[in-house]
Parts: structure tokens; sequence; C-alpha cells
């Protein structure tokens, strides 16, 4: 099928780019142009318009953790191909582009952390890495990330940021599903907290699994959150979404979220929640 | 038979209406006995040739073939098995929050006697069926409705006995609005801690999330021409290929049938279908899947309900494929 992939090879949608490098940026939602130094001490977050800029994972644990320090686990974790899969490009190949685009072996990074000296089990996903998909690699180390809550005593706090599940790993990734949320059953007849942190974008598989199974759910102003995407669901009604629709701030309206918080108190909330949770 | 069928069934349709034909000729009154005989040859010769004619075709489907007899019109639905499998059902309705969803259908009813709760998706056959059902598209409601009873049955210790049949959640506003994430999210939490055996059975589509919100259970089965993925090929198609007609393509990859599920150790067991697809027999089949169910559920029943939780979440725990490297 050599000919056939060549032709839709220019089809393949660019991805977005993430934090532009340069001295300015300029903010994606009101337009502003920021000087960068002034951005990062902000935290990436615009400070004419409060749009919250979508980081990495390891600036999450900057923001989260004592001192900024995961004893990180399971960084030897990979995705193998057990379906053979091809679309565009090969999986293997689409896994290598990625890791060496975001210097990450998957979409998301765990280990245990400290939140103001209290010991947590803690992940955090990362959209660099195949839009934060969830694939057989994101499921075992949220799973072990799990696990080490359960067998610790200590509590959970997982960032999510993903668009779903990953479509390369067919059926293995729709299991992953079941398999943290299984754990977390576990978890909540222990009475161990799980917090879970919702950020730009958390939509379909993750979204429909552990990060809507949080005790406390905390999302970023503005985020894209949802079990559909709002274009499939354009496609299936036929008619415009009204304005808002799938924000954190329509989450919170209907109820499936506690509290939509700033970035820079972020971590205040989660401290104070464990401390409430203890 | 009548009715409609599929591009890839029609030299069998056409086979099996030559020896209709010649058996309504054969059984005219008052034609002469000679050229009975010489029909009834006819008719003998034509019938070895629809079966091998059939079994060359069924044996080697492709997965896009399996996934149309998934969808085929006449494949018997979620209530078709409920009333080929049970007796004296009794359908619960609502959620007892918002709404009763007509895409899931669920109630207690006996097998071979047996109390059991069935739940499950529900397509509908004609466009007024079709609409009625939502096209088997559950909204959060129908998940809660599905968790309501399952929790009922949990607690009065009868098996729950689950018919996955779906093209997915549904996509929509109110879907949104009312939670569809956290609807299936908190199925498979809670799911996972009823206290009673859980048969899955994947009898034709299985698709995504709305299909796994109602898809935790001790042993999954899944019908021989079902599939059972993350996406459908059609949604994986338009991703992917940026083409929704490239869905043939995608079936492929996804490696969404019955024996590829069970080489990714995903499902218990295949539950063969009568020759040509569950269409051409329901009442075969669901004889057959009524076996696998009973047999099921009397060996996890010798379980206590502590061990079958904890058999559940390793069951799951230890799906998925990955590298796992020594660390330099
Ligand atoms: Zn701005």
């Amino acid at each position: 099928m050599e000919w056939f992939r060549k032709a839709k090879e220019g089809l393949i949608p660019q991805r977005k780019k993430e934090i532009p490098d340069g001295i300015w940026v300029k903010c994606d939602s009101c337009g502003e142009i920021i000087y960068r130094k002034e951005l990062e001490k902000d935290l990436w977050v615009c400070s004419k318009c409060d749009h919250h800029f979508r980081i990495k994972s390891r600036e999450y644990i900057n923001l989260v953790l004592d001192h900024g320090e995961l004893e990180e686990y399971d960084a030897n974790l990979e995705s193998s191909d057990p379906l053979g899969f091809k679309d565009s490009k090969r999986y293997p190949d689409r896994i290598k582009g990625s890791q060496k685009k975001t210097d990450l072996k998957d979409a998301v990074v765990a280990g245990i952390g400290k939140v103001d000296g209290l010991e947590i089990s803690f992940g955090v996903m990362d959209f660099g890495f195949i839009g934060g998909s969830m694939g057989s690699v994101v499921g075992e180390k949220v799973a072990r990330t799990i696990e080490r809550s359960s067998e610790r005593r200590i509590p959970l706090v997982i960032v999510s940021c993903s668009g779903g599940a990953r479509m390369q790993e067919g059926i293995l990734s729709l299991m992953q599903m079941a398999k943290t949320s299984a754990l977390l059953a576990r978890l909540y007849d222990q009475n161990i907290p799980y917090i879970s942190v919702l950020t730009n974008p958390t939509t379909a598989g993750v979204m429909a699994s552990y990060a809507s199974l949080g005790d406390v759910i905390i999302a970023e102003p503005k985020a894209l959150l949802g079990f559909a995407g709002p274009r499939v669901i354009q496609q299936t009604i036929k008619q415009d979404l009204p304005p808002g629709f799938q924000s954190s701030e329509f989450f919170l309206e209907h109820g499936f979220l506690d509290i939509i918080c700033h970035r820079k108190d972020l971590k205040k909330n989660i401290s104070l929640l464990l401390e409430y949770l203890s | 038979m009548n009715g409609p069928h599929l591009d890839f069934e029609k030299p069998i349709y056409e086979l099996e209406k030559r020896i209709s034909d010649l058996k309504e000729l054969a059984g005219r009154e008052g034609e002469d006995p000679l050229d009975n005989l010489e029909l009834s040859r006819e008719i003998k010769s034509l019938e070895e040739k629809l079966d091998k004619l059939a079994q060359d075709i069924y044996s080697k489907l492709s997965r896009w073939q399996r996934v149309q007899l998934a969808r085929h019109p006449r494949r018997p639905c979620a209530l078709d098995f409920i009333f080929l499998m049970t007796t004296e059902f009794v359908e619960l309705h609502g959620d007892r929050y918002f709404a009763d969803d007509k895409a899931i259908v669920g109630g207690f009813a006996k097998m071979d006697g047996k109390p059991v709760l069935v739940v499950g998706q529900q397509k509908g056959k004609d466009t007024k069926q079709k609409l009625f059902r939502n096209f088997g598209m559950p909204h959060p409601e129908g998940y809660r409705k599905a968790l309501r009873l399952m929790q009922l049955a949990s607690r009065f210790g009868k098996p729950v006995v689950v018919l996955v049949d779906t093209p997915g959640a549904f996509p929509g506003i109110g879907a949104e609005e009312r939670g569809q994430a956290e609807a299936i999210a908190r199925n498979l939490r809670e799911m996972t801690r009823l206290r009673v055996p859980i048969i899955i059975n994947i009898i034709g589509e299985g698709a995504s999330g709305g299909a796994l919100g109602i898809g935790v259970g001790d042993k999954v089965f899944m019908l021989e021409n079902a599939w059972y993925s993350v996406i459908s090929p059609e949604g994986c198609a338009a991703i992917l290929w940026r083409d929704a007609a490239k869905a043939p393509e995608a079936a492929e990859a996804l490696k969404l049938s019955a024996p590829d599920l069970m080489r990714l150790k995903i499902i218990d067991k295949i539950i063969p279908e009568p020759g040509g697809g569950a269409h051409r027999d329901p009442q075969k089949q669901a004889e057959i899947l009524k076996g696998e169910i009973l047999s099921a559920v009397n060996e996890l029943e010798e379980l206590s309900p502590e061990e079958l939780i904890q058999k559940r979440i390793g069951k799951f725990r230890v799906m998925g494929e990955y590298l796992e490297r020594e660390m330099e």
C-alpha cells in the first residue's frame, strides 16, 4: 500500500505548536505580546486575560511538589507495538518521533513526591506526547501510581492532560480505563484521598475513567473538558455548540467539578485539601 | 430466507432462493413422480453446494466483513436475546435522577429457572425503533440506570448478565451537560465493586467507552462476528486517515475481531455463531450463549464476594502490553 500512504502524507494535520521559543510570546487568547521571562515568572498565565498556556509535565512537578522533586518510578516503561499499527506512519516511528521531540518515554511521568512535607503518589500527563493519549504504558504507569498510594497508604494526585485513549493500541488502550478504575475502586474502599487535576484538554477515555474519579476534582480555568470531542458532537447533532460548552466553567456549572483554580493557587489548594482529607 | 442482506452474502441468498423455488415446484400436487425424483436430486446437489459455499465465505471473513455482520439489519438485538434466553422478564426503568434511557434495557428474568439481572444496549431494527432507542447510543442516564439495576442485583445476590451492543455513547449537548464521562467512569469503578458474578457478552458492536461503560465483569464473552475496540472503524478512519470511507482499512488496523481479542487476552471466550452468522439462526445462537452464561455463573458462584472482586480487579489489572527495559 505504499502508493496509498504517499498520497495521504500531505493530509496529516500539523501538530499545534506548543510553547513558542523566542523572547516575546503572543497570548493565544487575547493576543497580548508578553515578555517571555515575565510569562515564565507568572507560571505561563497571561497577566492580561488569565489565559493558562499549556505547560509540560516537568513544570507541574515544579509547581506542585516541594522543591520540584519527584522520585520517579517506572521511567523504563515503553510502548511496544501490540497491533502492528500503521496509518500514515508506523506506530513505533510515531513513538520514537514523540520521544525525540519531548524527551519523554510516554505521556505520563509518575513517582513519589511531597506537598508541604506530606508524601504523595503523583502522576502528571504530558500533552506533547501524542496528545497525551493513553495506551498501555500510560495505563500501566497510572495503575502503578494508584497502587503506590494503596500500598503506602499515601494520598494520590494525578494531573491529567489528554485527548483520550490511544487509537494505535486499539482495545488495549480502552482496557486501561477499566484497569485504572478497578484499582481506584480499591483505593476508594481504603479511604485514601485522590485529587484529580484537570488541565486543557482532558477528554474522552481519560475523562471517562480516572480523571473523573477524584474525591475532589480541580480544573484550571477554561480547559476543554468532556467525553466526546466538540467536532464529533457538532457533526452528530448538526447544530452550533453553545458558547463556553465543555469548558471548566461549564463543568463546574453542571456539577462535575469542585474547584476551578488559578495555576498559582494549585499547590495551596491541594495541600489544604489533603489536610482536610487526612 | 428473505430480508436485507450484505453484498458478500448475496451468492448464498441466490442459491437459497433457487433451492426454495425448486422445493416449491416439487411440493406441487399432481406433478409427475419421476419429475419429482429428478427435482429432489437437483435440490440435494444444490444444498451440498450451498453448504460448501457458506463455509467458504464465512471461514475467511475479513475484519470489515465481520463489522458488517455485527451490524447486520437482521442480527438479534439485546431484547431478542433476552426473550430467547430467559422467561418471566420484568423490565425496570429509570435512573432515578433524570430520565429513562431507552437505549439501555434491563430487568430481572429467569434463565433456565435461575433468576438473573439482565442489562444491555438495545439498538432497534426498523427506523421507528432505531429512533426510539437512539440507535443504542446511551446518554448518562442510561449508564446510571444500568448501574442502579446492577447494584440492586448485587444487594439481592443475583448474578448480572450484560449484553453489549452499541455504536458508542451518544455525543451530544445534553449528554455532556449531564456528565457522560462521569457516568461511564463511575460505572467502571462501581462495577468493579459489585458483589455478584458479572458476565459480559459482546453480542454485536462494542464501540469504545460507550461499550466499556457496562463492560466490567468476571467473564467477557464475545460472539464470533462481534467487534470491540477503542473507537469505531469510521471514527478511527476519520481521525487517522482523515476520511471515514477508509473504515475497512481502519477495521484491519484496529484488530477488533473476536479472534484478535482472544489473542490479546481481552476476552475469555469466543461464542461461535451458527453457520453464516447469528442472524441466520437467532434461536440457536441464544441457546449457545445461554449455555455459556449459565455455566460461567455456576462456576463463579463458588467464589465469595471478596474473592470475586479481587479476581475481577486482577483480571483487568494485567491487560495491556508494554516493554519494561532494564534501567541503565
Ligand atoms: Zn491573554
